[in-house]
């Protein structure tokens, strides 16, 4: 087996929004080619840690490494060098509304490459065809179904092959049918891309089927309670809460 | 149909009441207070135990719920045990389930009453932060604006021809309307006093100047204030709650020159085109005005009316309606870009670009009529 090699490392990071701490104390590492799930009840700093990860919202204290670049210290110019390689999905897929589909996933490769038109209007079929879009190009956001404007949001993320992909809460609001391709969907682009993944959720099966490494936020003593792959954590944990998490509150 | 909620007293021990109810109990009916049975309580001396008694309990519902609580809060506080097997299952269930989370005590929000002093310095430190952004705002618009000049600017051009479209063509009914009505207003008001002195045709002078000068540019300004600037404010406004405006800076691209810089750009060149539409409005509106006058007639109110006007009116009046465009775009797009993220948010933020837009070419006009009389042109 390969040498689990070190791609985002949170150090001793607290967050909170003024004067109210959200979550403090939290150290773990993302390693390359991970899926890791961050999970947590609702209401407990999931998503928060999620914006801190892709640079909108600074920690009150404490670090986090991309590599070996201490992000919250790095020139703003680096900080978007940094966040350029990650491609994010959000909750609502967050697609910018007066763009068709295909506009929307070419906007960021317009931005950084230099291909022309006919090179970006393959690549965008490319990634449509990836999240099974195929012939959605010229859709609006609004003419689409929720789970559709998820895989959208999840072309668009991919569209500059990033080297780490943030899923925000994927398969909330959506069918357990919907919501399992779009497990399948990780899962297959995570094996066939080699991509680390960072997916927030608090569902189970979700959580059981992609994960291979996660963190625990407990939001009643506000802190991370335990890391490491999902399955392993329900086997040997004692920690009451996170049995409790990882088995739905049907074991005591 | 059973009659309303009534409760009964015993005391089957020295130490212990219990509490019959009858009747139905719901909510909207006059029912009984736990106050009753507090003050029986301390009438009553000393009770360590209450018991209660339903048999003759007819419908109940939330009504009966609070009133227990109540009840079970005022005796947990003068330690006196509550046997609840008399209730009905129902009752006790939901009882249970309403004590099963405790009370968060820091998270309910406090109303501590405010004394004036402190709201003073509230709004006092609101306004200089309100301030503060604000310069902050232009500034990054200032430095978007440089990077456009220098061929820097990330935005895309199709959005810029539709922010044209929408402020121009789309407003030119409006525009027209407006400007039509107030010229022809001016030209009314004007002769009535003008006709005092047998003067009637200066009303061509004051149409003319008082339009190409300063009320052109003023009405177009709000006009597009209220119709564009709060569009743009719903805008991004709706963007920012939809996570767009974050997407965007997770692809390092700067909102201010994807979103703000076009709607700027659009508007300044723009409004003074559509204030140039306005004169011509406005002088149309005023020689309409002028068929209704005895001593002057329309080609006598054009003959005036350019002997009139100089260029430097002209001039004025669309410097004026450039810096009344920046205005109403700063407006609309700050307010959108601080939009808090819900659907009041929003609406909120629409209102204020439009009170600040408006507010703001007020201010600009009195600082420019100011300039321009100290400067004598």
């Amino acid at each position: 087996m390969k040498q689990p090699e070190p791609h985002i490392t949170v150090k001793d990071l607290t967050m909170a929004y003024g004067d109210f701490v959200v979550m403090r104390d939290l150290t773990f590492t993302i390693n390359r080619g991970d899926v890791f799930i961050i999970m947590g009840g609702s209401g407990c700093g999931k998503s928060t840690m999620m914006t801190i990860l892709i640079g909108l919202k600074p920690p009150a204290k404490g670090k986090v490494f991309y590599d070996d670049t201490d992000f919250w210290a790095s020139e703003p110019d680096i900080r978007d060098q940094i966040i350029r390689r990650a491609g994010v999905m959000y909750q609502s897929g967050a697609l910018w509304s007066s763009m068709t589909l295909a506009e929307n996933v070419a906007l960021p490769i317009e931005t950084y490459t230099n291909l022309t038109p006919a090179e970006i209007r393959d690549t965008v079929e490319l990634k449509m065809a990836l999240v099974g879009l195929a012939g959605f190009e010229e859709f609006y956001p609004s003419e689409i179904s929720g789970g559709m404007q998820k895989r959208a949001g999840i072309a668009r993320a991919m569209a500059l092959d990033p080297e780490v992909l943030f899923f925000d809460e994927p398969s909330a609001g959506l069918d357990p049918v919907s919501a399992r391709r779009l497990d399948d969907l990780i899962l297959q682009l995570s094996e066939s891309l080699s991509t680390t993944m960072v997916v927030v959720t608090h569902e189970l099966a979700s959580i059981f089927a992609i994960g291979s490494n996660s963190v625990f936020l407990d939001a009643s003593i506000r802190t991370m309670t335990a890391t490491g792959n999902p399955s392993k954590l329900l086997a040997e944990t004692q920690d009451p809460t996170l049995r409790l998490f990882l088995t739905r509150g049907e074991q005591t | 149909m059973s009659s309303s909620g009534e409760l009964l007293f015993e005391q089957p021990s020295q130490d212990n009441l219990q509490v019959i109810f009858s009747g139905s109990w719901k909510l909207g009916e006059p029912l009984p207070s736990a106050d009753d049975v507090r003050q029986k309580i301390e009438s009553a001396g000393p009770i360590r135990q209450i018991t209660f008694n339903t048999e003759k309990l007819g419908d109940w519902d939330s009504g009966l719920l609070t009133f227990l609580r109540k009840l079970w809060k005022y005796c947990s506080k003068s330690d006196i045990a509550v046997d609840s097997s008399g209730l009905p299952g129902g009752v006790r269930q939901l009882l249970e389930l309403a004590a099963a989370v405790p009370e968060k005590k820091d998270a309910r929000k406090s109303e501590g009453r405010m004394t004036f002093l402190s709201y003073l310095g509230d709004q006092t430190v609101l306004f200089f932060n309100g301030a503060s952004e604000l310069l902050a705002f232009i500034g990054e618009a200032v430095v978007a604006f440089l990077r456009l000049f220098q061929g820097k600017a990330q935005y895309r051009r199709t959005d810029l021809w539709l922010v044209m479209e929408a402020c121009s063509g789309l407003a030119l009914p409006i525009v027209a309307l407006i400007s039509f009505l107030v010229g022809m207003i001016l030209a009314f008001i004007g002769a009535i006093q003008l006709a005092l002195f047998g003067a009637e045709i200066y009303v061509a002078d004051l149409v003319g100047i008082a339009m190409v000068r300063l009320m052109a540019a003023i009405m177009t300004g709000i006009v597009m204030a209220g119709r564009t600037g709060g569009a743009f404010a719903a805008q991004l406004g709706t963007m920012q709650v939809n996570q767009e405006i974050d997407a965007l800076k997770t692809l390092g691209l700067s909102p201010i020159e994807f979103l703000v810089l076009p709607r700027m750009l659009a508007l300044a060149l723009l409004m003074p085109l559509l204030s140039l539409f306005a004169n011509v409005m406005g002088i149309l509106g005023g020689a309409v005005a002028t068929i209704t006058l005895p001593d002057v007639n329309i080609i006598q109110y054009f003959d005036q009316l350019v002997g009139a006007v100089s260029l430097w009116d002209l001039w004025i009046g669309i410097f004026s309606s450039a810096i009344f465009g920046v205005i109403v775009a700063v407006a609309g797009c700050m307010r959108g870009m601080q939009c808090g993220r819900s659907a009041s948010a929003v609406g909120d933020a629409a209102t204020s670009a439009v009170v600040t837009a408006i507010v703001g070419i007020i201010v600009a006009t009195a600082i420019i009529t100011i300039m321009t009389n100290v400067l004598g042109i």
